[in-house]
């Protein structure tokens, strides 16, 4: 047996991953869409500010929005075409945003792209950090953090490790092992590139054990670059930023804390292969891979889209359904978002559309706690949902506070081992945004 | 592939809930009914060496629990149907355990209406009671009704007919010469051929279903350590030092309801604690006020009391051991 | 029989003590009772409801005979008691314009685009999630958050929708708070004609998703005498402070009867109205 070369973080669950479906599905491109409809303020932070009107001609990677401020990202347009109507359309959490919907000419033509920085070997860090951010990327595994705030460690803040997060711990998206499967110089040649902008040699690959062919792909195209590839024990959440830099790290990261406070920046795969385009290719980020699945998909696969592609588009691309879908999710099974329309468009990090159908949706009610602890146990925050819990049914959000719930990261690991199907997760949530709001009252 | 012909997804009647999507599959019910599993060697047991009549008081205990569940449901108002979910059976059978074969019917029926409505359903049901409500019942009958409960039945194999010859005490009853005197007495505690009451007698059986529970994850294996870690060590100190106080430890274990009250009563969910630490907290002031109250009580056995008194403390106990976040780091003075 | 007498004996002597020690204790700490005060709580409808400010009726009692709040903060107080109170206390009460709290929204799931939402069953974690089951961002999500902080039954749940009893609500402004849609305002009680609508978003985006939001057609504006309808941007509101007449509501006909008399709209629906 080999030495057990990487730590795990504690609690966590393992539930089926339900990958097989789309594992050896590979990327195809999808075709091009006679209308795209770009939600403005695709990233965390401030929403950009749309440059755009009516009418407008744009051509392919053009800005359409502008960064507003250092924490926010330039929208480009995923194709040519004209710009027909500026609407407010739900985004994927449900609320109303402003966006784009441009009506594409069929020429798929690209404006005035970035100049290719071929010897970013040799290119200033800060060259290349102004291209992420000029490019529009966002971190893509979910959160769409702006990539280049990510990238500027305030001053002090002493870099040494960039962990490239390809866990892809959520069940059944394969977008990620895909990207690392075909395209693994990418993955290597961004992993170089963000270790330049950062200035550090200690690089890892964070991957799940259950994508050994992923891992041994990149190990062998790593050879001599001095990235290590972590093969990582498979629990949910091993992809979570601050157990996957425990797991390769052993540094925990404070409670309320960044990555950058214990030396470490992360990113996703997808982001990085962005990264490459941008650099290498002077493309700036308008297309991402998602992975398409569930039951009732008739061709489950893995695409790429260009963002702003209706849902109900790229269920259509996929061959339909064989039943009506009963929960459209964006992003994974366990910390995505179900939508209620299929109006809904994709942004940088829909990682994938998952349908479950009538009977793979249970819709649970919630039953008295029986104090059975697993959600104790599977917590990988080492938090007390049942308790936080209980403190929030009767709005005790103070108690939650001192449970320490602003610590909590969502990952719904309680909610999955609730022999009682109680809405752990949905109670930490609404404590947490209870208490930000408190605090912001405060403030004022 | 699919047969069904391609459609395109509608808008109608999509679900919204927020995450996780997915849940495990594991149930209250699923939970219950494994514990009744892991509940069924020593039944078997019991029925074994006490003969039919141990089968009669299980049966009635089961369905007088299940009865006072719905009709207490019923008077209140509630859904009927929690008896579904298992634990009113459980309870039911852990109070028959509890009893002696040869208790007379009633004694069941004022049981299972201890259990269930006092233990139960007048805190609210499943999750509320602050104490394991077959240990209520069996304190309870103990208290009302001492003569019947403390009058043991004697094993009868082979005959599966009713019980023949009552004695008045257990073997925790001998007294410590008594115990020393006796030839193969551990042998027989350890294979369950003792008097005492159904659910405890035979250790083996009890062993069996303790391990298919840690096997599943059903239960939390710092209370059955730390109550018999404390169990054992105690008697151990006590009787290396004053052998004429108590017998030896491994006698403490088999006998009476230790190993019963240790993997299956102490360790109901409900009412001990949700941390690990806190559990091991619970295990071992179990195991320290069950030694106190066989070495130096006036009552042989006191595992029930123990448990019920920590089962008071649990929310103490839960209270007072929190965790620290992943990542916790003490506020820096400013 | 000696143990007996014994034991009884024991028994009255520690009740003798005990009864002593009691008696001396009420005598040494007794608190002087305030009249006033109670004479006032009296006065106060003892709904405790907060209305006020004040965490209940006897704290605003305490507050009124230290002049630190004024009789008209309570808006349980009907204008006779209300006077009564201010005789008691000796100031002149003005009448005060009686508030009720106002629902906007009308989309209950006959006219409203909904999903089913399964989760906890409350307003403020419902709109965590894809911002509630209603397909209007805006709208109101029928999860009775309201309901349950009104302490006088004055708002129902009915199809989907909260919809307050202007007759039973006291204008406490609890519901407001609970809102996590902000839909709910408060409004003077004599106003009738509401716009039942909040959704700030274009006429046709909201047509989408619910047939009886207000659409700024503007009808009412120009029906209504100047300065009666506010437009706000594609919404159009109420002017509390010059309302209209309950005749706007004929003479504007609107085309998505967004516009509404409270008192029709609280009133048990009218079979014609409830389609499937």
């Amino acid at each position: 047996m080999k030495r057990k070369e990487f730590l795990f973080f504690q609690g966590g669950i393992h539930p089926n991953d339900c990958k097989d479906r789309t594992r050896l599905e590979s990327i195809q491109v999808a075709p091009l869409l006679d209308k795209y409809t770009v939600i403005v303020g695709q990233n965390i932070g401030a929403p950009s500010k749309c440059i755009v009107k009516l009418g407008d001609d744009v051509k392919k990677g053009q800005i359409i929005a502008e960064a507003a401020g250092f924490v926010s990202a330039q929208l480009h347009s995923p194709t040519s075409g004209t710009v027909k109507r500026i609407v407010t359309c739900p985004n994927a959490m449900g609320a109303f945003v402003p966006a784009i919907e441009i009506v594409a000419d069929g020429n798929d033509e690209w404006g005035s792209p970035f100049e290719p920085i071929d010897d970013w070997k040799t290119a200033a860090p800060a060259e290349l950090k102004q291209r992420v951010a000029d490019a529009g990327i966002v971190g893509m595994g979910g959160a769409a953090f702006p990539t280049h705030v990510k990238l500027s460690p305030p001053e002090g803040a002493k870099i040494d490790t960039l962990i490239i997060n390809g866990a892809e711990c959520e069940p059944y998206l394969t977008a990620d092992h895909r990207i690392m499967l075909e395209t693994p110089e990418k993955v290597i040649e961004g992993a170089a590139i963000l270790g330049r902008i950062l200035g550090v040699s200690k690089i890892f690959i964070g991957i799940e054990n259950n994508k050994k062919n992923a891992i041994k792909l990149l190990r062998f195209k790593a050879l001599g670059t001095g990235i290590k590839i972590g093969g990582l024990q498979v629990q949910y959440p091993q992809g979570a930023e601050k157990q996957l830099i425990y797991s390769l790290t052993g540094r925990k990261v404070p409670v309320g804390g960044l990555p950058l406070e214990v030396g470490c920046v992360m990113q996703n795969v997808a982001s990085t292969v962005a990264i490459v385009d941008a650099v290498v290719h002077g493309r700036p980020l308008i297309e991402r891979i998602t992975t398409v699945t569930g039951k009732s998909v008739v061709n489950p696969g893995n695409w790429r889209f260009k963002i702003g592609t209706p849902v109900a588009k790229a269920i259509e691309l996929c061959g339909g359904v064989s039943e009506a879908p009963r929960k459209v999710i964006l992003g994974g099974p366990m910390m995505g978002f179900a939508q209620k329309t299929l109006d809904v468009t994709l942004t940088k990090n829909s990682s994938g559309i998952l349908l479950l159908s009538e009977k793979e949706t249970e819709q649970y009610g919630s039953d008295p706690c029986i104090h059975c602890g697993r959600c104790v146990r599977t917590c990988p925050m080492n938090l007390l949902p049942s308790s936080i819990s209980l403190a929030v049914e009767s709005e005790r959000f103070d108690v939650a506070e001192k449970q320490h719930v602003a610590a909590c990261i969502e990952c719904g690991a309680c909610s999955y081992a609730c022999p009682a199907h109680r809405p752990l997760t949905q109670h930490c949530r609404r404590a947490k945004t209870a208490l930000a709001a408190q605090k912001k009252a405060l403030l004022k | 592939m699919t047969q069904h012909p391609a459609q395109q997804p509608t808008n109608d009647s999509l679900i919204v809930s927020n995450s996780p999507h997915i849940r495990g599959k594991e149930t209250v019910p699923q939970i219950m009914s494994r514990v009744i599993y892991a509940l069924l060697p020593a039944c078997a047991a019991g029925i074994y060496f006490f003969g039919l009549s141990a089968l009669r008081v299980l049966t009635l205990c089961v369905f007088f629990c299940v009865g006072v569940e719905w009709l207490c449901r019923k008077l209140g108002g509630r859904n009927t149907d929690t008896w579904k979910d298992g634990s009113a059976i459980l309870t039911g059978l852990l109070l028959g355990m509890n009893l002696s074969a040869s208790v007379p019917w009633w004694i069941c029926l004022v049981g299972s209406i201890l259990a269930i409505g006092l233990g139960k359903q007048i805190f609210g049901g499943l999750g509320f009671n602050p104490f394991n409500p077959a240990l209520v019942a069996r304190v309870g009958l103990l208290i009302g009704f001492p003569q019947i409960m403390t009058t043991w039945a004697v094993p009868n194999l082979g005959k599966m007919s009713g019980v023949d010859v009552l004695s008045g005490a257990t073997p925790l009853g001998l007294s410590v010469e008594q115990v020393a005197a006796s030839d193969g007495l551990l042998q027989n505690l350890f294979y369950g051929n003792v008097g005492g009451c159904i659910g405890e007698t035979s250790a083996v059986a009890l062993l069996i279903g303790g391990l298919m529970l840690m096997f599943w994850r059903l239960i939390k294996w710092e209370i059955p350590l730390g109550f018999i870690g404390v169990v054992v060590a105690l008697t151990a100190i006590v009787n290396y030092h004053w052998p004429e106080l108590s017998s030896p430890p491994l006698f403490h274990v088999f006998a009476g309801g230790l190993l019963l009250g240790a993997f299956f009563m102490a360790t109901d969910m409900v009412t001990s604690p949700v941390t690990g630490r806190g559990a091991l907290v619970f295990g071992m002031g179990c195991g320290l006020i069950t030694s106190v109250i066989r070495i130096f009580g006036s009552y042989p056995e006191g595992v029930s009391f123990s448990i019920l008194i920590m089962n008071a403390l649990t929310p103490l106990i839960d209270r007072s051991i929190t965790r620290k976040p992943f990542g916790f780091r003490k506020e820096k003075k400013a | 029989m000696g143990i007996v007498i014994l034991a009884f004996i024991i028994a009255l002597v520690v009740g003798v003590v005990l009864a002593l020690i009691i008696g001396a204790a009420a005598k040494a700490f007794a608190v002087e009772p305030d009249l006033r005060k109670e004479a006032l709580e009296e006065l106060l409808p003892g709904a405790n409801c907060g209305g006020c400010g004040f965490p209940g009726c006897g704290e605003f009692a305490k507050a009124l005979l230290s002049a630190e709040s004024s009789p008209e903060c309570c808006p349980v107080c009907q204008p006779d008691s209300l006077k009564k109170i201010g005789e008691f206390l000796g100031v002149s009460v003005e009448g005060k314009e009686r508030k009720v709290a106002l629902v906007r929204c009308g989309g209950h799931n006959g006219v409203a685009i909904s999903t089913p939402y399964n989760g906890v069953n409350d307003c403020a974690s419902a709109s965590l999630v894809a911002a509630g089951g209603k397909g209007c961002e805006y709208g109101c999500l029928g999860l009775a958050s309201c309901s349950r902080a009104c302490a006088f039954d004055a708002i129902e749940i009915r199809n989907g929708i909260a919809i307050v009893h202007p007759d039973r609500c006291i204008g406490c402004g609890h519901c407001v708070d609970v809102c996590p849609k902000n839909l709910i305002c408060m409004v003077p009680a004599s106003v009738d004609v509401h716009v039942y609508c909040n959704s700030p978003e274009k006429g046709v985006t909201k047509m989408k998703l619910c047939k009886a939001s207000c659409i700024g057609c503007k009808k009412c504006v120009k029906a209504s005498d100047e300065d009666q309808m506010i437009s706000e941007g594609f919404l159009v509101r109420t002017n509390y402070s010059t309302p209209p007449n309950t005749d706007l509501i004929a003479a504007t006909g609107c085309p998505t009867k967004a516009l509404k008399l409270a008192s029709i709209h609280a009133l048990p629906e009218a079979p014609e109205e409830v389609e499937p």
